[in-house]
């Protein structure tokens, strides 16, 4: 089966659903949710029928594709899924459907573009995890910030017009440090050997000196660094994530947040190997300081959404020292924090976004006591703090433990600081619950509660929490070829001769 | 002068003789729609005179001209660019009540001169071409002749123009006193005979005309003009001057800068450099000030221009491809993101230029405003535009001659252009119903199809750009064989 069409698929859902938005407020609605289903279930199918002992020339891949796109420049629409993609997707298709579902009562204008915006931003996190040459994961890249830009900007809250463009700057600009290192890049390895290629394979080939691949390697660590973030960068998610309207948060706090990592995982750590392990040490010290330091901001935070936002710097933080820790332990809990955050912080946007839309305020000071009015609520609310907090059983503590653990065989000192974070954590979660749903009721305002779409969301997303924490074989095994991938092509360029 | 010569040179006498029929057609029967279809009939057939003439190419008409693929290509460029501005023009022009006759004749004049600039292998044929095309563009500025605004920024350009004229004349004097020629070509048999060292006539000479050819292209420090003149001029004419004028200037500077050898500039290219620097930074930061969208995209095109000059310098393989593929790109950009001015203000008593006039555009008029936020993303250069196709080769460019504060302030600049666009953007989009724009008029439906025409070529040869570059490859790299 052809990779383009889990491209194209949420891209004719979401051309189609803009044309039809201007008559019908539901077709936009169905016809999204069924073009994600269709490619879910490309997804599944690819999974469950694809030969684990296929082994192309660069390694393990469930499928690729590879066709000339701009044959001058050496440009190729080249796409690969392995499972690390896989996994990505998984998750990316199933937010797409959790954010359709959450956006059906919140939107009632301009549906159709709203569903235009949200399929084409699926669109470009899609591109994004499949695409093979660096110029095409450039073009999606940057593909998926324009209509999240729309999203924030127009259905977003008080302060959406400031939030939007400094999300937008941001992003843009440490991308264009990323295009730049792409392109010197391309052109080093076009004077090495004479052809001028984007290719991930062919450029992972590239000679390059000490300085000139740390140099490489910033331009990408910072475009990823920015999207993670990290924390001397992490400034517009905060406004970002707090002023988009539920579906955006969802897919910001969801899928955005983990192209910076996939960024990280398959281009700047395989690309410059002799350079990351230079700057693991840099790297694993702001992933430490993104976890203690986005666990206190969230606890300092009287505005829920933010509150969630800063959570996510926190958990994130984890995911950027397991993947410059490097052993197969870390990664792999790197890769099930991803996952689990999607779907724990998903759920708590949804959450959040919900009380939003039926008390007009999302201020914890005017809130409190809302466990008695609307028990669903705040059980499902109870449920998904504790598992952002960490709790054995749930997706989060197997990815916080294994990275925690493969760094303590690395680097002892920063797994010890890090565990400090899941202290803190408890902190900010316990206080979150307490603050909303326990002690006096603040508004005089009935609360309704979830209604049963909102719960048949809430609850598949417990299910695969669950199920995350409790048997991650399935996405070990899912994961774990594409990890030694991974390695294998990062320690096939530091063992060549001329490596630094 | 043989049938050769004058196969090569069809395109010219295609479009002068248009110009002579449009004047007597104008002269007999004063008729609106007659003169738009005679002067659209003749730009067309200009097209489409470029097949026979390339197959005359190279080949040197006269010392003054040389008709080669890449002045074919730039012909094409700038025919197709007038036709775009007169198409635009017609639903405006009609419902204004001026005469609107005589605008085509100073377009199709003012084309010649622009064509006439990129054939030119020849000071003297550079200068007749670029004051032909500067008479007819103080006309076309000046038109709306009731108007106070258009007037000065006539008179404006008109003292420009004439000191650009004397900086570039003496430059032209300079380097004719050293090297005793006119020509582009024997310039660079001297220069590699006579001396290896550049001289101090040499380098002033050239300085002075890059001087002069920059008050054209409106570089930093030459560019206080820009902003008044294309808030003055009517829309499509500002376009006009957007594309055509600075393309042409640009195409010739390429072609006389790759043809003189490159060995002999001295200090000039880091002078180039400079100015591409500050055009960069001067005309990103400026824009941010502005809230007359006309102004917005003056500046944004002194920093375009900024771009295109960091492409210019890089030299190498990459050089000519990369700033013709800008050029095509920049063309299509600002005619589309003028056009919609022009279009819009067409029903209106004063054009609408200002930001607030277009809040909650997008919903009013969606494809009208959809086409304008993808002009404006192109600009930006984002995805799925010709406009990100063009970055990348202005960085591929900087980067591949390891020009790193060039490249730096490209991206600096970039980031920059992004917050005036999307301000742009934020306004078509706004969403409080007091805004509505209410006061926008039936769209013609001329400017409505060139306006559609030049979006499907932004996003078509933005996903997929291959055929251009091909053409480009096959075409434009022509000179550097030379």
């Amino acid at each position: 089966m052809n990779l383009l069409w889990l491209i194209l698929t949420p891209l004719i859902g979401g051309v189609l659903a803009g044309f039809t938005g201007r008559r019908n407020t539901a077709l936009p609605r169905w016809l999204s949710l069924a073009c994600l289903a269709i490619d879910l279930g490309l997804v599944l199918v690819l999974w469950v029928t694809h030969d684990s002992t296929t082994v192309a020339a660069n390694g393990t891949w469930l499928a690729q594709m590879d066709w000339p796109w701009i044959p001058q420049l050496g440009i190729r629409l080249h796409l690969g899924l392995d499972g690390l993609s896989l996994l990505l997707i998984l998750l990316t298709l199933g937010l797409g459907v959790v954010s359709v579902i959450a956006s059906w009562s919140e939107i009632t204008e301009r549906v159709g573009f709203f569903h235009f915006n949200l399929m084409l931003t699926l669109t470009g996190v899609i591109g994004v995890f499949l695409a093979l040459d660096l110029f095409l994961f450039f073009f999606f890249w940057e593909l998926m910030l324009v209509p999240m830009y729309f999203l924030i900007a127009v259905w977003g809250h008080e302060r959406r017009i400031y939030a939007a463009i400094k999300f937008f700057l941001f992003t843009q600009g440490s991308g264009l440090l990323m295009f730049a290192a792409i392109v010197a890049l391309a052109l080093i390895n076009y004077r090495q050997t004479g052809t001028l290629t984007f290719d991930y394979f062919a450029l992972a080939q590239a000679q390059l000196g000490p300085t000139t691949q740390m140099w490489l390697m910033l331009g990408f660590f910072i475009a990823f660094a920015v999207k993670l973030p990290v924390v001397p960068f992490h400034t517009w998610l905060a406004d970002a994530h707090t002023e988009a309207p539920t579906a955006g948060s969802v897919i910001l706090a969801g899928l955005l947040l983990k192209t910076g990592a996939y960024g990280l995982l398959r281009f700047a750590v395989p690309l410059f190997p002799a350079a990351s392990a230079t700057f693991a040490p840099v790297a694993m010290t702001l992933g430490v300081i993104g976890i203690l330091y986005g666990a206190m901001l969230a606890f300092a935070q009287d505005d829920m959404k933010r509150l969630v936002a800063y959570t996510s710097i926190s958990h994130l933080g984890f995911v950027l020292l397991g993947i410059y820790a490097g052993n197969t332990l870390a990664l792999q809990g790197a890769v099930v924090q991803m996952l689990a955050h999607g779907l724990s912080t998903g759920a708590l946007f949804i959450l959040v976004g919900a009380l939003q839309e039926r008390l007009h305020t999302r201020d914890m000071r005017q809130l409190g006591g809302l466990w008695s009015s609307a028990p669903r609520i705040g059980a499902i609310g109870l449920f998904f703090a504790i598992a952002s907090l960490g709790l054995p059983g749930l997706g989060n503590f197997v990815g916080e433990f294994l990275v925690l653990l493969g760094t303590y065989r690395v680097a002892s000192g920063f797994a010890i600081a890090g565990t400090l974070g899941l202290v803190v954590s408890t902190v900010y979660a316990l206080s979150f619950v307490q603050r909303v749903f326990h002690g006096e009721q603040q508004t005089s305002k009935t609360v309704v509660d979830f209604s049963w779409r909102h719960m048949l969301v809430m609850a598949t997303m417990i299910i695969a929490l669950v199920w995350l924490g409790c048997y991650p074989q399935p996405a070990f095994d899912t994961a774990s070829s594409a990890l030694a991938n991974l390695q294998r092509v990062a320690s096939e360029r530091l063992s060549r001769p001329g490596e630094p | 002068m043989s049938g050769t010569d004058l196969t090569a040179i069809l395109p010219f006498i295609v479009l002068g003789g248009t110009a002579i029929i449009v004047i007597l057609a104008i002269a007999f029967c004063r008729n609106h729609r007659l003169t738009a279809l005679l002067s659209l009939l003749g730009l067309v057939l200009c097209l489409i005179a470029i097949w026979p003439a390339s197959d005359m190419a190279p080949r040197h008409v006269t010392p003054l001209f040389v008709i080669d693929r890449y002045a074919l290509f730039y012909m094409g460029l700038i025919f197709a660019a007038s036709i775009a501005v007169l198409l635009l023009s017609y639903g405006y022009l009609a419902a204004r009540r001026e005469q609107p006759e005589e605008f085509y004749l100073l377009v199709l004049v003012a084309t010649l001169g622009a064509a006439a600039l990129v054939a030119s292998d020849h000071f003297a044929s550079f200068f007749l071409g670029l004051e032909t095309l500067s008479i007819s563009l103080l006309g076309l500025i000046a038109y709306p002749r009731d108007h106070e605004k258009p007037l000065e920024a006539s008179v404006k350009y008109l003292i420009l123009a004439g000191i650009s004229s004397a900086f570039l004349l003496f430059g032209m004097a300079l380097i004719y006193a050293r090297l005793g020629t006119l020509e582009f070509a024997r310039i660079a048999t001297l220069l590699t005979v006579n001396d290896a060292q550049p001289n101090l006539y040499w380098l002033t000479g050239l300085a002075l005309i890059f001087t002069g050819v920059g008050f054209k292209l409106s570089v930093v420090p030459f560019h206080m003009w820009a902003p008044d003149v294309y808030e003055g001029a009517p829309a499509p004419v500002a376009a006009f001057v957007a594309v055509v004028s600075k393309g042409a200037m640009f195409a010739l500077l390429l072609r006389y800068f790759v043809t003189a050898n490159a060995d002999g500039f001295g200090p000039v290219p880091m002078m180039i450099e400079t100015v591409a620097i500050a055009s960069i930074l001067v005309g990103n930061l400026l824009a941010l000030l502005q809230d007359n969208i006309k102004r917005i995209l003056a500046y944004s095109s002194i920093a375009h221009l900024g771009y295109l000059l960091v492409a210019f310098l890089a030299g190498g393989a990459l050089q000519i491809e990369a700033i013709t593929y800008y050029l095509v790109a920049y063309a299509v950009m600002t005619v589309g993101a003028f056009g919609i001015i022009t279009v819009l203000s067409a029903g209106a008593a004063a054009e609408i230029e200002d930001l607030d006039a277009y809040r909650g555009l997008i919903w009013q008029r969606p494809w009208l405003g959809g086409a304008f936020a993808a002009m404006l993303l192109s600009l930006a250069g984002i995805p799925l535009t010709m406009g990100f196709i063009g970055k990348f080769y202005a960085i591929a460019a900087g980067v591949n001659s390891a020009m790193w504060p060039a490249v730096i302030a490209l991206i600096v600049g970039s980031v920059i252009g992004l917050f005036y666009y999307l301000r742009i953007i934020v306004a078509i989009c706004a969403t409080n119903p007091d805004d509505a724009t209410a006061y926008i008029g039936a769209i013609p439906k001329t400017g409505g199809a060139t306006l559609a025409v030049l979006t499907l070529m932004l996003i078509g040869l933005g996903v997929y750009p291959t055929p251009l570059i091909h053409l480009i490859q096959v075409t434009a790299a022509q000179i550097a064989a030379k």
